[in-house]
C-alpha cells in the first residue's frame, strides 16, 4: 500500500515548542523569491519544497576593443562581478511537530504574491488542509501520492549522481553508489509505509503498480508496539537492532539440529518467525521480539519484491518509503533478504533523497508550464544537507550545531545548459568518472580532506583579494570558511553524505560554498594577469618550435603542454611556488618536469600514430588559463590545425580556480588569432571551434557535458580526445574508456599522489589510448 | 488403484509400470533377522491372494510377487516429526491370521493394541479417529491406517514409551522425515535404542500426498475446494477430483511453509517458503494474547475483527482506491490501526487474535499467487496442520486466490492436512525408492 497514511500524530509528536526562532539563512532560504510550493506530509515527517529565483553575483567577462590597436589599453578584458538570476529549488523536511512553526515562518517571510495554490501529497496531507490553507492563504490541490513518488523519482535518477547505492554493512564503505545509468528504464519500486507497494515504472509517464503488501512498516510499528510497548518507530528501531531474534524464532537448526543440507538450507535460517513463542514457555525480551519482527517484515517484503522482479524481469528494485529512510537496520535486513531470495541476482537500492520523493513530485506536478523536465538540475552541495543528517545516531553533532530543530534540506540548481553524455563513451552505463572512490579508500580520504583543510586559508584569503572593491568581502569569506570546514568535518564523519566522496566532489563542493558566498571568480585577477603575460610570448614560442625538425616539434610540443600545466593554481606544490615567485616562467617549470621515460610514458607510440594520416577531429579538454592554455595547449592545436585535424576546445562554462572559461578563451583565441594566420584561417573556415563543457568544476565528468558539445563532437566525427591536466586526466577520467583515440596529459602536482602512483613530484602522465579493435 | 505398487482395497488396477526407480526391491536397510520366513510367507499367500482377485497382468503379478518377499515386518510406522508437532501415522493389520496371532510377539500385540484402543495419549498426544482410512491393502496386507499426532516438546515422553514397550526388540525399521528425524537421531538411539531411517521431507510428502489421492477416489475424495469463495452466503466445501493432478502448487503449511511446483510423481522442485507460517500465528497469538494452544488460538480469531486492528485502504482513502483498482475493504496495513495509542486500548485479545490469522493467512495467500504465476501452474494444493480446524484460512486461501487472480487460481485442500509426511515416510519403509 502506499505511503503511511494518517498516522495519528500523537504517537509521534514531540512536545510542540512555539519559542524556537528559525534562523533564516540556514532554513527556508530566498523564501521572499519563492513560488510553486508543494508540500508532502506522511506519517511524522513533512516535505516543503518551493521554487525560487536566486539572485547572485557571477563573473562575466568583458572583451575591450582591439580593433583600434592604440586606443586599446593594456588589459585584455575585463572581469566584472555583475548579478544573475538563476533558478533554484529548495526542499526542507522536518518532524511534523513543526509544521506550525513552519507554516507561521513561511507566512511571515513570503513576499511573492502570485501563488495561490500549494500541491499537497502524503497521507497527513487532508489532516493538515485546513492549517495549510489558513496560515498560508493557500488552496490545497491534492495530488495522488504514488504519482508523485514515481515523478520524484524519476528526477532524482536522472539529475541527481549517486542517488542510488547499494548498502553493505559490513564492507569497508557501507553505501556504494551507483553510477547514473543514462537510461534509468524499466526499474521496479518497492515503498513501504504503512503497507508495500510494488510499482513498476516504464517510461517518465508510464507507470503500474503491480502489487503490495499489507505487510509493512506499520505493521512493524503497530505489532511491535503491541509487543514491546514501545511507542516510537525509532525506538522499536533500536530496540531491534539490540535484539537476538534467535530466542524468538524458530530456525532451520531448531528443527534438524543442524542445516537443512539437500535443500541448502543453513540452519541458522528462520524456519518459523515467532516459532519459539509458540512451544517456549517463557518471557522474551523486547529486544528480541523487535528483531525477530524485524526480521519477518523485512524477510517477506524482500520475498514479494524478489518474485515481482523475476515476473518482470527487472534487475533494479529501488526500496523507499518510512520504513527505510535511511535507517542503516532496515536497510541491511531488506538488503539480506534480496541477496537470499536472488542469490545475488537482484540487487537492492536505495535513493539518498528518498525522503523528498514525494515533495518532488507533488512539486513537478505544480511547475509542468515551467517545464522542469526539460532542463538540467544539480545539487547544491553547499545548501543539501547530505545523508541521514537528522538520524539522530548518525550526527548529533549537527542537530546541536543548528541549535532549532532538526530538518534536511535539498537545494538544487538549475543548469543553464543540459547535460548529456560525451558520446564518446565505450560504455556510458560503466563509466565512472573518479579515479580514486574515497569513500572506500579510508587513508586517500584522509589525505584529501586534511589537504582541502590544509588549503582553506589559501583560498579565503584569495577570495577576499579578489573583490577588493565590493564590500563585506572579508566577512562573507569567514562565512565561506565556516561553511566550508563544517562540509569537511561532515565529511570525515560521514564520508557517504553525498554520494561517493572524490576528488572532484571535494573540489566542487567548494565551488559550490564560494558561489554560495558570492564569490564567483576568485581567481579572476590571476587569470587576467596570466593571460596576458603569456600571450606577449606567444609568437615567440611558437616561432623557435618551428625551427625543429619535425620529430623534435613533436617532442617539444608535449613538453609545452605540459610544463604550460605545471602552472595550476589549484595544486598545493605549485600555488606556493607561483605565490612566492610570480616570475617562475614556462622555461623554469620544463626544467622542473621528469625527464622520460615518464612515469606513465606512450609518447613513441603517439609519434608513430601522428606520421600516419591526420586525425578527421580533435576534441580538446582544456585546463588554466595564462601560460597553460596559449603557450601550452594553442601551439600543440595549431600544428594538429596545420595537419589538416579539425579541432574543438572545450572550456568551462563557468569560473573554477584558474581555469580557463569558454568565454576567457574566446577573447584570448581571438588575440591569438590576430597574431597568427594559422589560428586565424582555422577560427574563419571554422575548423578551430570553441564550445563550453557545460561543467565549473576543475574536474570533468563525461556522462554530464553540454548537449552542443556533444552535438559537435558527433557532427565532426570526432576521432581523438585529449584531456589535459590533473583535475580531468587524473582526479577523473584516468581509467575512461573512450570509443575513440584519446590522450590524456598531466602534470602530477602533488607529492602524496605522486608517491601513490609510484612517481615523484612533477612525474609526466602521458597516457595515448587506442580502442581494443580500433588500430587507427 | 496401484501406486508405487501399492493393491489397494477398490478393486482397480493401475495397468501403468512403474519407473525402475520405484519398483521395490531389497532393502539393505531392512532388519535381517527378523525378516523372518515365517512372516513373509503369510504375507505372501495374502499377497497371491490378492493379486490373483484383482489382476490378471502378468507384471502386475510379478510386482506384488517382490513385493511379498521384500514386506518389511510389523509393526508399519510412517512418522514425521516437524517443528512443532509429531505426526505418525500407524497401520493396524486386519487380517492376521490365527497363526500370525499365536506367532505374534507380545511387544507387537502391546503395541497395537495401546494405539488402537485409545483417541488419546498422555496428555497432548491425539489420534485423529475422523482421518481413519479402512480396509486399506498395503503391500498385500489390509488394514487401518491411523492417524496420530503430538506436540514435537513431548517426544522425550514418547521415547520413554517406546522404551517401556520394548519397541527395539522388534527389530524393526523406523522410517521418520522431518527435522527431527535429524535432529533428535542420537535421542532416539540412546533414550530407546532405535535406529532411524531419515527421509527427505518433500520427498515424503509429494509421495504422501498422491498416494492418498489415489487411494480416496473410492470413497469421500480426499481433495475438495470451496465454490463461490467471493460469496460469503453461498461458500461451500465441494469434492475435487484431483485425476490429473500434474503441474500442481503444493503448499506445505506448518511452523513455516514451503512451497513446491509437482510436475510428476518424481519430478517436483521446491520454489520458495516463507518462515510466516503456523508457528507465527501461533507465537504471536501467544505473545499478544497469552493463549497456549493452537485450538485456543483459533477459537478466539473465530470471535474477533481484524478490521479494528487492521488499516484498511478506505481506511485511509474514505474508499476504494481507485487508481489501482483496489477496493476499500482490502487491507492496507496489517496492525496499521495499532500505531495509535487509543486503538492499541481498544482492541480485543480476540481481534488481535483474528488479525494475527488474517495477517498470515494473507501472506501465505499472496506469496503462493507469486509463485503460481512465475511458474505458471493455475492449480494450488494447500496442506498443512495450520489448516487443521482452520475454516477461516481456508476460506480467506480460497477467497483470496480467486479475487486477486480475477478466477485463475483454484485452491484446494486435502483432507489429511498436516499428514502427508509420515504417510510418504511409512511407503518409504514399505516400498523404498
Amino acid at each position: 500500500m502506499a505511503e503511511c497514511g494518517g498516522v495519528d500524530s500523537n504517537t509521534t509528536s514531540h512536545t510542540m515548542d512555539k519559542s524556537i526562532t528559525l534562523p533564516p539563512d540556514e532554513i527556508f532560504r530566498n523564501l521572499e523569491n519563492a513560488k510553486r510550493f508543494a508540500i508532502d506530509i506522511g506519517g511524522s515527517l513533512t516535505k516543503l519544497a518551493y521554487y525560487s529565483t536566486v539572485q547572485h553575483k557571477v563573473a562575466k567577462v568583458r572583451s575591450f576593443d582591439h580593433s583600434a590597436k592604440e586606443a586599446a589599453s593594456d588589459k585584455l578584458y575585463e572581469i566584472a562581478v555583475q548579478e544573475e538570476v538563476t533558478a533554484r529549488l529548495h526542499f526542507i523536511k522536518f518532524e511534523n511537530a513543526y509544521i506550525e512553526t513552519c507554516l507561521d515562518f513561511i507566512k511571515d517571510h513570503l513576499v511573492n504574491t502570485e501563488t495561490k495554490v500549494i500541491k499537497a501529497t502524503g497521507g497527513g496531507a487532508h489532516k493538515f488542509k485546513e492549517l495549510i490553507e489558513k496560515k498560508l492563504g493557500l488552496k490545497v490541490d491534492k495530488e495522488d501520492e504514488m504519482t508523485c513518488l514515481i515523478k520524484g523519482c524519476n528526477f532524482v535518477l536522472k539529475n541527481i549522481p549517486h542517488e542510488a547505492f547499494v548498502y553493505a554493512r559490513h564492507a569497508d564503505s557501507e553505501f556504494r553508489f551507483q553510477t547514473t545509468n543514462p537510461d534509468i528504464f524499466p526499474y521496479l519500486l518497492v515503498n513501504i509505509g504503512s503497507g508495500s507497494s510494488v510499482v513498476v515504472v516504464q517510461s517518465e509517464d508510464k507507470f503500474e503498480r503491480i502489487g503490495g503488501s499489507s505487510i509493512g512498516g506499520g505493521t512493524f510499528w503497530g505489532l511491535g508496539a503491541l509487543l514491546t510497548k514501545t511507542k516510537r518507530f525509532d525506538e522499536l528501531l533500536q530496540l531491534a537492532s539490540k535484539g537476538q531474534h534467535s530466542s524468538v524464532d524458530m530456525l532451520v537448526k531448531d528443527i534438524y539440529g543442524g542445516s537443512y543440507a539437500c535443500l541448502g538450507l543453513t540452519g541458522d535460517l528462520i524456519a518459523s518467525s515467532f516459532g519459539k513463542s509458540a512451544t517456549a514457555d517463557k518471557e522474551f525480551s523486547k529486544e528480541d521480539m523487535a528483531k525477530s519482527l524485524l526480521h519477518m517484515i523485512s524477510n517477506d517484503i524482500g520475498q514479494l519484491a524478489c518474485l515481482y522482479a523475476k515476473l518482470h524481469n527487472l534487475s533494479r528494485v529501488y526500496f523507499g518509503g518510512f520504513f527505510i529512510r535511511g535507517h542503516p537496520v532496515t536497510m541491511h535486513t531488506i538488503t539480506y533478504s534480496i541477496n537470499f531470495f536472488t542469490k545475488g541476482e537482484v540487487q537492492a537500492l536505495f535513493l539518498r533523497h528518498e525522503g523528498y520523493l514525494g515533495a518532488i513530485g507533488a512539486f513537478l506536478k505544480g511547475a509542468e508550464e515551467d517545464n522542469p523536465n526539460q532542463y538540467s538540475w544539480g545539487e547544491n552541495y553547499a545548501g543539501s544537507s547530505g545523508l541521514m543528517s537528522v538520524s539522530p545516531d548518525m550526527n548529533p553533532m549537527q542537530r546541536a550545531r543548528s541549535g532549532t530543530f532538526p530538518f534536511d534540506m535539498l537545494e538544487m540548481d538549475r543548469l543553464e545548459r543540459q547535460l548529456v553524455n560525451l558520446p564518446l563513451l565505450q560504455d556510458p552505463s560503466s563509466y565512472i568518472p573518479d579515479t580514486v572512490d574515497l569513500t572506500e579508500d579510508a587513508q586517500a580520504r584522509e589525505y584529501w580532506l586534511y589537504c582541502f583543510e590544509e588549503a582553506l586559508d589559501g583560498v579565503v584569503k584569495r577570495a577576499v583579494a579578489s573583490q577588493p572593491d565590493i564590500p563585506g568581502a572579508a566577512e562573507r569569506a569567514e562565512k565561506f570558511r565556516q561553511k566550508y570546514r563544517h562540509k569537511l568535518q561532515t565529511l570525515r564523519h560521514q564520508p557517504f553524505a553525498y554520494g561517493s566522496l572524490t576528488v572532484r566532489s571535494l573540489l566542487d563542493t567548494r565551488e559550490h560554498c564560494l558561489n554560495e558566498f558570492n564569490f564567483p571568480d576568485p581567481y579572476s585577477k590571476i587569470k587576467e594577469r596570466e593571460n596576458d603575460v603569456a600571450l606577449k610570448y606567444y609568437q615567440k614560442a611558437v616561432k623557435s618550435l618551428e625551427a625543429l625538425s619535425w620529430e623534435d616539434r613533436q617532442f617539444a610540443l608535449v613538453r609545452g603542454v605540459l610544463a604550460g600545466n605545471v602552472f595550476d593554481w589549484g595544486a598545493k606544490a605549485v600555488s606556493e611556488v607561483l605565490e612566492s615567485n610570480p616570475e617562475f616562467g614556462f622555461e623554469e617549470a620544463k626544467r622542473r618536469l621528469e625527464e622520460r621515460p615518464w612515469l606513465v610514458d606512450s609518447f613513441d607510440q603517439w609519434l608513430e600514430r601522428l606520421k600516419g594520416p591526420p586525425h578527421r577531429c580533435a576534441l580538446f579538454f582544456v585546463d588554466n588559463s595564462g601560460v597553460d592554455i596559449i603557450l601550452g595547449v594553442m601551439p600543440f592545436v595549431r600544428e594538429l590545425l596545420s595537419r589538416g585535424t579539425e579541432v574543438v576546445l572545450a572550456s568551462n562554462s563557468a569560473p573554477a580556480l584558474n581555469d580557463v572559461t569558454n568565454s576567457e578563451l574566446q577573447i584570448l583565441t581571438e588575440r591569438i588569432a590576430a597574431m597568427d594566420p594559422v589560428i586565424e584561417s582555422a577560427l574563419r573556415e571554422d575548423r578551430l571551434t570553441l564550445v563550453q563543457s557545460g561543467s565549473s568544476s576543475p574536474c570533468l565528468d563525461l556522462s554530464r557535458l553540454d548537449k552542443v558539445l556533444a552535438m559537435v563532437a558527433r557532427e565532426r566525427q570526432t576521432d581523438l580526445v585529449i584531456i589535459e591536466g590533473m583535475g580531468r586526466a587524473i582526479h577523473t577520467n584516468y581509467y575512461a574508456m573512450l570509443s575513440c583515440e584519446s590522450l590524456k596529459m598531466a602534470v602530477i602536482k602533488n607529492s602524496w599522489l605522486a608517491d601513490r602512483l609510484g612517481g615523484k613530484l612533477f612525474s609526466v602522465v602521458f597516457k595515448y589510448e587506442v580502442p581494443v579493435g580500433k588500430p587507427h | 488403484m496401484a501406486l508405487n505398487g501399492l493393491q489397494v482395497d477398490d478393486g482397480i488396477v493401475d495397468e501403468e509400470d512403474e519407473t525402475p526407480s520405484k519398483l521395490p526391491r531389497c532393502n539393505k536397510e531392512m532388519p535381517g533377522p527378523f525378516g523372518s520366513d515365517h512372516q513373509n510367507e503369510a504375507a505372501a499367500a495374502a499377497g497371491r491372494a490378492a493379486s490373483e482377485r484383482r489382476t490378471s497382468n502378468p507384471s502386475a503379478r510379478h510386482r506384488k510377487d517382490s513385493v511379498k518377499k521384500t514386506r518389511p515386518p510389523f509393526p508399519w510406522f510412517g512418522m514425521d516429526i516437524g517443528g512443532t508437532l509429531v505426526k505418525l501415522v500407524y497401520f493396524e493389520p486386519k487380517d492376521i491370521t490365527a497363526e500370525e496371532e499365536q506367532e505374534e510377539v507380545e511387544n507387537l500385540k502391546s503395541i497395537r493394541r495401546y494405539l488402537t484402543s485409545n483417541t488419546a495419549y498422555g496428555t497432548t498426544g491425539i489420534r485423529d479417529v475422523h482421518l481413519e482410512l479402512q480396509d486399506l491393502t498395503l503391500c498385500g496386507r489390509t488394514g487401518n491406517l491411523h492417524f496420530i499426532r503430538f506436540p514435537t516438546h513431548d517426544l522425550p515422553a514418547f521415547l520413554q514409551m517406546g522404551r517401556d514397550k520394548h519397541f527395539s526388540s522388534l527389530h524393526t525399521a523406523l522410517c521418520a522425515t522431518g527435522g527431527g528425524a535429524y535432529k533428535f537421531e542420537s535421542d532416539f538411539l540412546t533414550m530407546a535404542d532405535l535406529e532411524l531411517h531419515k527421509l527427505d521431507e518433500l520427498d515424503c510428502l509429494v509421495r504422501g500426498v498422491l498416494y492418498i489421492d489415489s487411494v480416496m477416489s473410492g470413497g469421500p475424495l480426499e481433495c475438495y475446494y470451496f465454490e463461490n469463495p467471493t460469496d460469503p452466503d453461498h461458500c461451500a466445501q465441494k469434492p475435487y477430483p484431483l485425476e490429473n493432478p500434474y503441474p500442481l502448487l503444493l503448499v506445505n503449511i506448518g511452523s513455516g511453509v514451503s512451497i513446491l511446483a509437482v510436475y510428476s510423481e518424481n519430478n517436483y522442485k521446491r520454489v520458495t517458503g516463507t518462515s510466516l507460517g503456523g508457528g507465527t500465528f501461533l507465537g504471536l497469538c501467544c505473545l499478544l494474547t497469552g493463549c497456549s494452544t493452537f485450538e485456543e488460538a483459533l477459537e478466539m480469531a473465530s470471535q474477533g475483527e481484524s478490521t479494528r486492528v487492521d488499516k484498511l485502504v478506505r481506511d485511509i482513502y474514505g474508499g476504494d482506491y481507485e487508481r489501482f483498482g483496489l477496493p476499500g475493504w482490502a487491507v492496507a496495513s496489517s496492525f496499521g490501526n495499532m500505531m495509535s495509542k487509543e486503538k492499541r486500548e481498544s482492541v480485543s485479545k480476540e481481534d488481535l487474535a483474528r488479525a494475527t490469522l488474517v495477517t498470515i493467512t494473507n501472506n501465505i495467500g499472496s506469496i503462493t499467487r507469486m509463485c503460481a504465476l512465475n511458474e505458471n501452474i493455475e492449480r494450488v494444493v494447500f496442506v498443512g496442520n495450520f489448516l487443521r480446524v482452520n475454516t477461516l484460512s481456508m476460506k480467506l486461501l480460497a477467497y483470496a486466490m480467486d479475487y486477486w487472480s480475477k478466477g485463475q487460481l483454484k485452491a484446494l485442500f486435502l483432507r489429511h492436512e498436516g499428514y502427508f509426511g509420515a504417510v510418504g515416510a511409512l511407503l518409504e519403509l514399505l516400498h523404498p525408492s
